[in-house]
């Protein structure tokens, strides 16, 4: 292979084995915990064990007694140093205008706690160990009160309260779309199709428990946070600007190797505020590591959702409207995007792919007594999918129409498309996606599959879900009109060294997505050197000047494409400099296969040859133009992403044991361009095994008399397994999106936006029945099946 | 406290340890070999599985005490000097890893699971893989690294 060819392996749309691979497989990973600081103490976190209670006194004299324990903190410390409570970074408005409502989120609870893994006190110690045999000597005494767990039980009269400032915990009453436009079109329907349905509350789960280091340094006063953040750059500006820990120049977060996030890294939680905050109080760095049992309780949950669909159709199966009242769980504190979730990235979706002309939405957000609930892969696009696409599924079949007929009936087929709920989808070919998982899926021989199960005595289904998301949330200024407290830019710097390797510095952060090799691909594409000799860096304050994070499948469309601007700035200086040391005009200057030469002539100079140049400044004039190669952007998209698809799950479901099994998952997706196909495979099958979980298997479930978490560990709280998953069929359609300079679109949520209603239409198909909640265990399936 | 030795890798090693301390702790915060990594504290997750006399066993689950004079092999021992295994080869190759936190643990249960059955169909390695966790591949991947690593091992 020659230099051309060897580049053009690891290029974009090539499938480059992973850079980052090799220290994860070898053992040399180095996730926050396998970090220790000299000198460092261990902290432990006293947690409450109800729902709701007043804390009438905290006696820690003998945890302070124990072996090892340096100091113990309560939420009076936090009051007494002035520092502030956590935040919600989006402000939701009711449909009154009225600013939504809650309390205050203490970092150590003070007067009340208000769910079960509520932070009460810490306990600090020369080892864990001795850290956690203390924190069991902390007496608190609560004042016991009553509770309220279930989303459709918060707005009772009679329920519990959970602040104060939020009468009938109802945090907003927000509402979307055109109410009188949407009556209108019911008022005119050949046929409503109605479904009541919960979305089930999930738990994250990454593998990598949360943790933290926090670490002041006396000289400096610098505080250093080592944290598993999936954005540690808003960490610090929300630990900075509102629980006021130090100015942002006097703390640095660092966020190293995260074992998966999936939305619950993106918050800032109690935790690391107090490894930091503590640090300094006990002179030592203080390390903190969730146990599982702790993540449960305390990690942010997701979903969550009560809602009643009504979909209007004309008599040639025509959607009309559509009409959704959601209730949604917001937890006892709103945490960063809580109040986004079930609105703005929720409603707005609800067009899905189809040609609606009315929809309107509300959404009540309420407070509960459970830990707070925030984006969860997806993060509001999986509930509006699961609405719809069981809707649609159910209208089809109320007709009499084949579901993917009637989905091509209704299909969004001119773009631009201004849906009635904020979005205007750029582009996009629905049909390409359907039509190639029906391919794929093998379709039309489905009834010979359902006859062969049949003969065995099992019940084959087939279910459908034609699903849409935004990603790259975007342009900042829209965003901010709709209430959020950032903008969703992302930044690059692309720092060219003197021998022509180069570092890219991204605001972006990888926490398994694979952005060492994706970014370098575009680089090594772009300037046209080998991968090896491309480092990206990210993760660490001191060393980006600031990003955004990575969630919402936004690295890709956002921070990839805000790398692809400051390399055009780069080029265009080398193109400069070049056509000084060739003596020639800028306006000669090629660049192709990482060498710059002049049109027509056998002129040239390689890329590392002019980066040397740019450096030594000895050919060009320094007082025109600056020595040195490194450029930087702040890239701002024009528009939302809106990658789109189609999955189709066939189950059989046993009806003697109820247990059901996904014989086949196809997925096609339109992500437009793709950079390295192998990663974004990878991405469909993660999602889709977490859609799947949701379906079938995972649920987190509270007492409804006493809060308790009833599903707090992998006992109880069933995670996906090897064997309860199929190997994935993956297809993909090509759409580039033009809203940014690499057609990007992102990919990774659509597998847990798509999978969820695909299963169930699947299942209602097998079994014959309308709905089913969701997860299908075996014991529902089983009563479906005999009509219990 | 109480002098735990063994062998770690091919190497002779010590701590003075409490006596509750878990072999994973005793690997991670005594030999500072982080590889080896805790998901979960009910012995359900599988990110702790290291090799004790050849057998994959949940770190996690065993006292450092019970493991004294053993032999015990963790992800970091498993790469013959700069080559890969081939089961570490197979994840790289068939990108059965994303944030790699499971992946120390999955390679070790594979590792195991290849030694006692050499050629295994996907049903068997699917089944095999009950006791690991993996939240981000959707085990996909893995299951094709492993079947992969069966064809040349
Ligand atoms: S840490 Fe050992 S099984 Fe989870
Ligand atoms: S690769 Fe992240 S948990 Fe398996």
């Amino acid at each position: 292979m020659n230099a051309t060819d060897a580049r053009k392996a690891t290029g974009i749309g090539a499938a480059v084995r992973r850079k980052e691979d090799f220290r994860f497989i070898t053992g040399n990973g180095n996730y926050t915990d396998d970090i220790n600081r000299q000198g460092q103490a261990y902290a432990y976190f006293v947690r409450s064990p109800h729902a709701h209670a007043t804390i009438d006194a905290i006696d820690f004299a003998d945890a302070l007694a124990a072996p090892g324990v340096l100091s113990v903190l309560t939420g009076k410390d936090v009051a007494a140093d002035g520092l502030g409570g956590l935040i919600c970074g989006w402000l939701i408005h009711s449909k009154d205008g009225s600013p939504m409502k809650t309390g205050a989120h203490p970092v150590l609870a003070l007067t009340h706690v208000r769910y079960v893994g509520d932070h009460v006190a810490v306990v600090i110690a020369e080892t864990a160990a001795q850290a956690k045999d203390a924190a069991d000597l902390v007496n608190v005494s609560y004042g016991e009160l009553a509770s309220v767990s279930a989303v459709a039980q918060a707005q009772d009269k009679a329920a519990a309260q959970v602040h104060p400032e939020a009468p009938r915990n109802t945090c907003f009453e927000w509402e979307l779309g055109d109410r009188a436009a949407t009556e209108a079109a019911f008022s005119k329907a050949a046929k409503i199709v109605r479904l009541d349905f919960a979305n089930n509350r999930l738990i994250p789960n990454a593998m990598e428990p949360r943790a933290a280091i926090g670490e002041y340094d006396k000289g400096t006063g610098i505080y250093t946070l080592h944290t598993t953040s999936q954005n540690p750059h808003v960490a610090r500006l929300v630990l900075s600007a509102f629980v006021g820990l130090a100015p942002e120049n006097k703390l640095r977060v660092i966020a190293t190797d995260v074992g998966g996030g999936f939305g619950s890294k993106i918050f800032i939680y109690s935790e690391e505020t107090v490894c930091v905050w503590a640090s300094k109080k006990v002179g030592r760095p203080v390390k903190w590591v969730a146990e599982r049992s702790e993540s449960f309780v305390s990690d942010a949950h997701g979903r969550d959702h009560q809602t009643h669909a009504e979909l209007a159709l004309d008599a040639n199966g025509k959607m009309l409207g559509l009409r959704v009242k959601t209730i949604a769980n917001l937890g006892a504190y709103l945490q960063l995007f809580s109040s986004s979730v079930p609105t703005y990235l929720y409603a707005t979706l609800l067009s899905g792919q189809y040609d609606l002309p009315a929809i309107y939405c509300e959404v009540d957000g309420v407070l509960t007594h459970t830990a707070p609930v925030d984006a969860y892969r997806g993060a509001g696009r999986p509930e509006a999918t699961y609405v719809l696409e069981r809707l649609v599924e159910t209208a089809a079949r109320e007709i009499g129409m084949d579901p993917a007929e009637f989905r091509r009936r209704n299909f969004i087929r001119k773009f631009p498309h201004q849906t009635p709920v904020i979005m205007a989808y750029d582009v996009g070919d629905y049909e390409a996606s359907l039509n190639e998982a029906c391919r794929l899926i093998n379709y039309a021989d489905f009834p010979a599959r359902r006859r062969e199960s049949e003969s065995r005595g099992m019940r084959r289904g087939i279910g459908f879900s034609a699903y849409i998301e935004a990603c790259g949330i975007a342009p900042s200024a829209a965003v901010g009109s709709l209430g959020a407290g950032v903008g969703l830019w992302e930044s690059a710097e692309v720092r060219v060294n003197p021998t022509g390797s180069v570092e890219v510095l991204t605001g972006a952060h990888s926490h398994g997505q694979g952005h060492e090799t994706t970014f370098a691909q575009l680089v090594s594409d772009r300037l046209g050197i080998p991968i090896d000799n491309v480092e990206i860096v990210h993760g660490d304050t001191d060393k980006v000047q600031f990003g955004m994070g990575t969630y919402g499948s936004r690295s890709g469309a956002v921070g990839m494409s805000a790398i692809q601007v400051a390399l055009d700035k780069v080029i265009a200086k080398a193109r400069k400099i070049a056509a000084h040391v060739l003596e020639a005009g800028e306006g000669d200057i090629v660049f192709e296969d990482g060498r710059f030469s002049v049109a027509g002539t056998d002129r040239g100079m390689a890329f590392a040859e002019l980066a040397l140049q740019a450096y030594t400044g000895h050919k060009f004039p320094t007082s025109e133009i600056e020595p040195g190669l490194k450029e930087s952007s702040f890239y701002d998209p024009t528009n939302f992403t809106f990658p789109a698809g189609c999955h189709i799950a066939e189950v059989e479901v046993d009806p003697e044991t109820g247990v059901v099994r996904v014989e086949k998952f196809v997925a096609v997706d339109d992500f437009g361009n793709i950079i390295n196909p192998m990663i974004v495979e990878g991405q469909v099958h993660g999602g889709v095994a977490q859609g799947i979980g949701q379906a079938l298997l995972e649920h987190a479930v509270y007492d409804p008399e006493t809060g308790q978490l009833l599903s707090g560990s992998f006992m109880d709280y069933c995670m996906p397994r090897a064997d309860n998953l199929p190997s994935f069929d993956v297809g993909v359609t090509i759409t580039p999106a033009p809203s940014n300079p690499l057609g990007l679109k992102g990919c990774g949520e659509a597998g847990a936006i798509g999978s969820p209603p695909a299963i169930i239409n699947a299942i209602t198909d097998a079994l014959g029945i309308r709905d089913i909640a969701m997860p299908v265990t075996p014991e529902r399936a089983w009563r479906a099946a005999r009509g219990l | 406290m109480t002098v735990v030795a063994m062998q770690v890798n091919g190497k002779q090693v010590s701590a003075d340890v409490e006596p509750r301390t878990l072999l994973v702790h005793y690997i991670r915060e005594n030999l500072r070999l982080t590889g080896t990594h805790v998901g979960c504290d009910t012995s359900q997750c599988g990110a702790c599985v290291v090799h004790v006399d050849g057998l994959a066993v949940k770190s996690c689950t065993v006292l450092a005490v019970q493991a004294a004079g053993s032999k015990v092999r963790t992800i970091e021992g498993l790469a013959d000097g700069d080559s890969l295994h081939p089961v570490q080869a197979a994840f790289k190759e068939h990108h059965g890893l994303q944030c790699g936190f499971c992946t120390p643990g999955m390679i070790m249960t594979a590792v195991d699971m290849l030694r006692r059955i050499p050629k295994p169909d996907e049903a068997t390695i699917r089944q095999e893989l009950e006791g690991n966790f993996c939240r981000c591949t959707g085990y996909h991947n893995i299951v094709k690294a492993i079947k992969a690593a069966s064809e040349v091992l």
